[in-house]
């Protein structure tokens, strides 16, 4: 992926002294971050952790206090055509007259530009879109007679129809059936492998291992950030969930203990950036 | 008795009873089926005169009961049936049924002793000549007798069931497993919404029963925070929009009702602008307060993570900030001795690094 | 060309006035209904009158542009407030419309009333925009009108997809880097001018009506946006000219209430009888459903009867099969007959005997039912005792595929939970 416009060595997302307030209520307060180009990234964090905040803040829907987001290293406002963005499902109203064709060409508009209906040419690329995602069956079907996990497919091939190269996606995993599951964790693959990068809001602590390399844990502030491998830890998680880490099941902490035992103690927790009151 | 007074009594009394049941339907989010209700008890009213040919009480608030319920059923029904949403139900129901109760009127004007302009800003001013005849004798003006009649008895209803609606509206699961019928309750705050507003039609109209019905207690919500205190003030506030509103269109020769609706409506903006605490000028205050400290405790971290001394021209530039925004955000800070001032430069103090733990703890433990 | 259609030259003028409005109002009007915004019309026409007022007052004229603009101006602000108070007070969005329409409206009133006592006042014709009185339209005002009803149509077909994206999934929008806000506000504006256009004909108490009840028939109908919007314009143009053209006919009937009645009758009629989204279909669906299981039932019955003597032969009395699940001799009957016809059940006047083909549909619910019981306890490990209700239930819905990959994965086992044998597939 070379382009002539590309900042050379620019992560693919960094974040700078980011703090958002709603209202006064701080949501996200002084984060840090850094991420590389080409991974998929999970953000992890308890419910209120601000983890959407952060998906937003990166799409500049929300404005910070402070800091700064760049997108390959430049303002998320020229790098628009560069990003997709799945919302979370339950964001919009499934009973809306239109077909989930429709809902997919609407990740061209950005392309189509003002004043002009989309043509035939981008409704065969959101065609095969959906085709990618295994829906092309549905094309016609109106959007609520689709089944969670097909939604959440529908609302996968739209951003696949913005043809970007960072896809930011809140929480493309909750709710949806096992083969939709498979059928994301798939295309999330492809899209790595061509070179893509992927960031998820994610809340299933014992997939993340398992679907993610990198992993920012999120209360508030970062707790940590880096590959899953060194991340992903059983005293990390203590600390982004606190007294709350009875909310992991067996089966994770089972894994985290696997984990743990594999990697070599010196290599152990060390948080991206300081975090002063720890 | 003086004519005056007459139309000072009624209208406080419809400005009591609407503030009453108003209070209940703005707290349970249902401002807008009692506008649907006033409109919709129109063809009720219709039928009952044309039914008995004349202008009796008791068949006018049948009619229009039956007609709020039938339109409460309906916007539920519409609603259930998942074709429609609740706004949309509302929004179709009660103007197709208002337009039944014109048509009504048109048709059949010569039977049907009502004014349709009345209809919707009604004519209290006529209330003392319209006298009611008891056994022979001369009892005193109508109006009087039936908007006194439904504040007493919503004065009953809100007073034996005050826990039950209290509870069901702030909690209708708990209401419901303790035995209390939420939808009993609804149904009943609605038909006395319906008798009210028939109640209150002649004096004050359809639309403007709404401005009594909502206008009150939205303002006395803005200013307390029980239920009862709002229910009294709500009533207040109705009584002081009567009869302000009165002397407004006295003094500018215009409709009563109508002066009273603004006057209740001046009231509300007075208290959306003033009121301390949910009042737009309250709020902006916490807001730029809360907003000084967060940029305080903002400051204090970059101080710490910048380490030993930071130019003030860097952080004006990291936060966007003016040189004076930056002053005032510091002048707390220094005076309590959290931060030095080193030249050019700002360093933490070891106080500042204490304050800015124990509000980073605080913090996180609001988090967890 | 001869537009009167031999109409009276007001006949005609409503005629033109309310088709126009009507399919204004269906226009708009879908896209305030997929927003959740039905009764803000309703509010921006209340707020709409003593813009009215104030512009007669201001100019001293009737013509329609001053008034318009007063009435835009007002509408305008109504909808600001609501905006403001919703967003910064602890109130609901219910209590700001209600609020501002009824203060409004308590304003106009104010005004309109101050000016029918002022000397000349009196024919200021002002009170017609309360109910409407499309009679007093002239031409000059379906110039305005249509002139501005074509500034609105082609603002929507303009900004169509970009009004989609608004009504569909906002935040999208803002991320492909579309002024979300701005459209909202050109949305509201839009919706303005049609409240303000249908104001002297329908006036402003209706006036949410030929905005939202349109709009609400069309959506039962179809599952596309843009047909929407066009059937909603569509039914909006029939109820104007279906009113119009019976208050010329009927005297004294108001055109304003009839339009309104005509788009309520077509809803109802929408929301009824429309195809797969209509009520009397789902009601017949739900009914056919419920037979079919009284149907299975009644043949599990007479199995589990056949299964206790030993002898599926045996004809069965009406009075057990009344006994076993207390249900009334009609609708027994209903159900035997049914079965009876599809050559299921022999049916005499006392009792039911399976046919041989009975016995074969019969073993296959008994199998679907007890098979689903044997999955229950060995693969989610529930008790025995917890699993005959909700096998109950699935009996009705396992198809044939799924209970015989069912019988696979839990090997073909050959007695339910509770010891009784499964029957096995049989050709048919």
């Amino acid at each position: 992926m070379t382009d002539p416009q590309s900042v050379p060595g620019a992560p693919a997302i960094e974040v700078h002294d980011l703090t958002v307030a709603y209202r006064t209520q701080p949501v996200l307060w002084d984060v840090d971050l850094q991420l590389p180009e080409g991974r998929l990234i999970a953000i992890v964090g308890p419910n209120g952790a601000g983890k959407s905040t952060l998906l937003k803040a990166m799409l500049g829907l929300v404005t910070p206090v402070t800091g700064w987001v760049q997108i390959f290293g430049e303002p998320y406002a020229r790098r628009r055509s560069w990003v997709g963005y799945v919302p979370q499902r339950e964001s919009v109203d499934w009973d809306f007259p239109t077909s989930a064709l429709d809902v997919v060409t609407m990740g061209l508009y950005g392309r189509i530009g003002w004043l002009r209906r989309p043509q035939k040419h981008h409704r065969e690329t959101a065609l095969a879109c959906l085709e990618k995602v295994g829906m092309a069956d549905f094309a016609r079907r109106q959007i609520s007679q689709l089944s969670g996990g097909q939604q959440q497919r529908v609302f996968l091939a739209r951003a696949l129809a913005q043809d970007a190269r960072l896809y930011l996606m809140d929480e493309p995993f909750a709710g949806v059936d096992a083969t939709t599951e498979r059928a994301i964790l798939a295309l999330l693959q492809e899209l790595r492998a061509t070179g893509r990068t992927v960031v998820a809001v994610h809340h299933d602590l014992q997939t993340v291992a398992e679907y993610f390399d990198h992993v920012a844990l999120l209360n508030m502030r970062l707790v940590a950030a880096g590959p899953v491998a060194t991340t992903f830890t059983a005293e990390n998680l203590q600390r982004t969930y606190g007294g709350r880490l009875t909310v992991l099941t067996q089966a994770t902490e089972a894994l985290l203990q696997k984990r743990t035992a594999e990697i070599p103690p010196d290599l152990g927790v060390k948080p991206a950036g300081g975090t002063p009151w720890t | 008795m003086n004519p005056t007074l007459v139309i000072l009594l009624v209208a406080c009394s419809v400005a009591a009873s609407c503030a009453l049941l108003g209070s209940f339907l703005v707290l349970r989010k249902m401002a807008l089926l009692g506008d649907a209700i006033s409109h919709a008890v129109l063809p009720g009213i219709v039928l009952a005169f044309l039914f008995t040919g004349s202008r009796a009480a008791l068949p006018m608030v049948i009619g229009a009961g039956v007609l709020g319920v039938v339109t409460v059923l309906l916007v539920e029904m519409f609603n259930r049936s998942r074709r429609l949403r609740e706004d949309a139900s509302i929004g179709v129901v009660f103007p197709a049924l208002f337009s039944l109760g014109v048509i009504l009127i048109s048709r059949y004007a010569s039977q049907v002793d009502l004014d349709l302009d009345c209809v919707l800003y009604g004519e209290i001013a006529y209330a003392p000549w319209d006298v009611l005849t008891f056994a022979g004798r001369e009892v005193g003006p109508k109006a009087l007798w039936v908007t006194g009649g439904v504040l007493l008895f919503n004065l009953a209803l809100v007073g034996t069931l005050w826990k039950e609606l209290q509870l069901s509206t702030f909690d209708a699961g708990l209401a419901a497993t303790l035995g209390f019928s939420p939808v009993a309750l609804h149904y009943l705050l609605m038909s006395a919404v319906s008798v009210t507003v028939v109640g209150s039609f002649e004096s004050v109209g359809a639309i403007l029963v709404v401005a009594l019905l909502v206008v009150p207690p939205a303002t006395a919500w803005l200013l307390t925070e029980r239920l009862e205190h709002m229910v009294g003030l709500a009533i207040l506030l109705g009584i002081v929009s009567a009869l302000g509103g009165y002397a407004f269109a006295r003094w500018w020769d215009a409709s009563i009702a109508g002066a009273m609706a603004m006057v209740a409506g001046l009231l509300f903006f007075a208290a959306l602008l003033l009121a301390p605490g949910h009042g737009l000028l309250a709020r902006l205050l916490t807001l730029r307060r809360m907003g000084g400290r967060l940029s305080g405790q903002l400051l204090l971290l970059h101080l710490q993570k910048g380490g030993a001394v930071v130019p003030a021209a860097l952080l004006e530039r990291r936060f966007g900030w003016s040189r004076r925004r930056l002053e005032k955000v510091l002048a707390p800070l220094r005076s309590n001795r959290l931060v030095e001032v080193d030249g050019d430069g700002l360093h933490l103090t070891e106080s500042g690094a204490k304050v800015l733990e124990s509000t980073g703890r605080a913090q996180l433990a609001h988090k967890l | 060309m001869d537009l009167s259609f031999g109409l009276s030259y007001t006949a005609r003028n409503v005629l033109i006035g309310a088709t126009l409005l009507g399919a204004l109002g269906g226009l708009m009007g879908s896209f305030a209904l997929l927003r959740r915004q039905s009764l803000l019309g309703d509010a921006l026409a209340h707020a709409a009158l003593p813009g009215v007022c104030l512009g007669f007052l201001l100019t001293g004229s009737k013509a329609p542009l001053p008034l318009f603009a007063g009435a835009l101006v007002a509408g305008l602000l109504g909808a600001l407030l609501i905006l403001t108070t919703v967003r910064w007070s602890r109130l609901t969005e219910d209590a700001a419309i209600g609020i501002v329409l009824s203060v409004f409206f308590g304003c106009g009133i104010v005004l309109l009333t101050h000016i029918q006592k002022l000397p000349g006042g009196n024919q200021s014709g002002l009170d017609k925009y309360l109910f409407g009185q499309a009679a007093t339209l002239v031409v000059e005002d379906l110039v305005v009108m249509a002139v501005l009803g074509g500034i609105v149509a082609l603002a929507v077909l303009a900004f169509y997809k970009e009004l989609k994206l608004l009504a569909f999934d906002p935040g999208f929008g803002a991320s492909l880097g579309l002024p979300m806000k701005r459209l909202e506000v050109l949305l509201t504006l839009l919706l303005v001018v049609v409240v303000v256009v249908g104001l002297q004909t329908v006036g402003v108490v209706l006036i949410v009506a030929t905005l939202i009840t349109p709009a609400a028939a069309a959506r039962q109908w179809t599952d596309r946006l843009g047909s929407m919007v066009l059937l909603a314009a569509a039914i909006g143009a029939l109820a104007g000219v279906a009113g119009s053209l019976a208050s010329a006919v009927v005297p004294r009937l108001p055109t304003g209430p009839v339009i309104v009645l005509v788009s309520s009758c077509v809803l109802l009629t929408s929301l009824l009888f429309a195809p797969r989204r209509g009520l009397l279909q789902a009601f017949l669906r739900e009914r056919a459903v419920g037979a079919r299981i009284r149907r299975e039932n009644l043949l599990k019955d007479l199995y589990l009867q056949g299964e206790r003597s030993g002898s599926w032969t045996e004809a069965i009395s009406w009075t057990h099969l009344m006994g076993v699940r207390g249900q009334g001799s009609r609708e027994l009957d209903h159900t035997a007959r049914a079965l009876a016809d599809e050559g299921l059940v022999e049916r005499t006047d006392d009792s039911l005997r399976l046919t041989p083909d009975g016995l074969c549909a019969a073993e296959s619910m008994v199998r679907k039912h007890r098979l689903w019981e044997v999955y229950l306890t060995r693969r989610l490990e529930l008790p025995s005792d917890h699993v005959h209700r909700d096998a109950e239930a699935m009996e009705h819905a396992l198809t044939d595929r799924a209970v015989e990959a069912l019988d696979a994965l839990l090997d073909f086992p050959a007695t339910d939970p509770h010891g009784r044998a499964i029957p096995r597939r049989r050709a048919a």
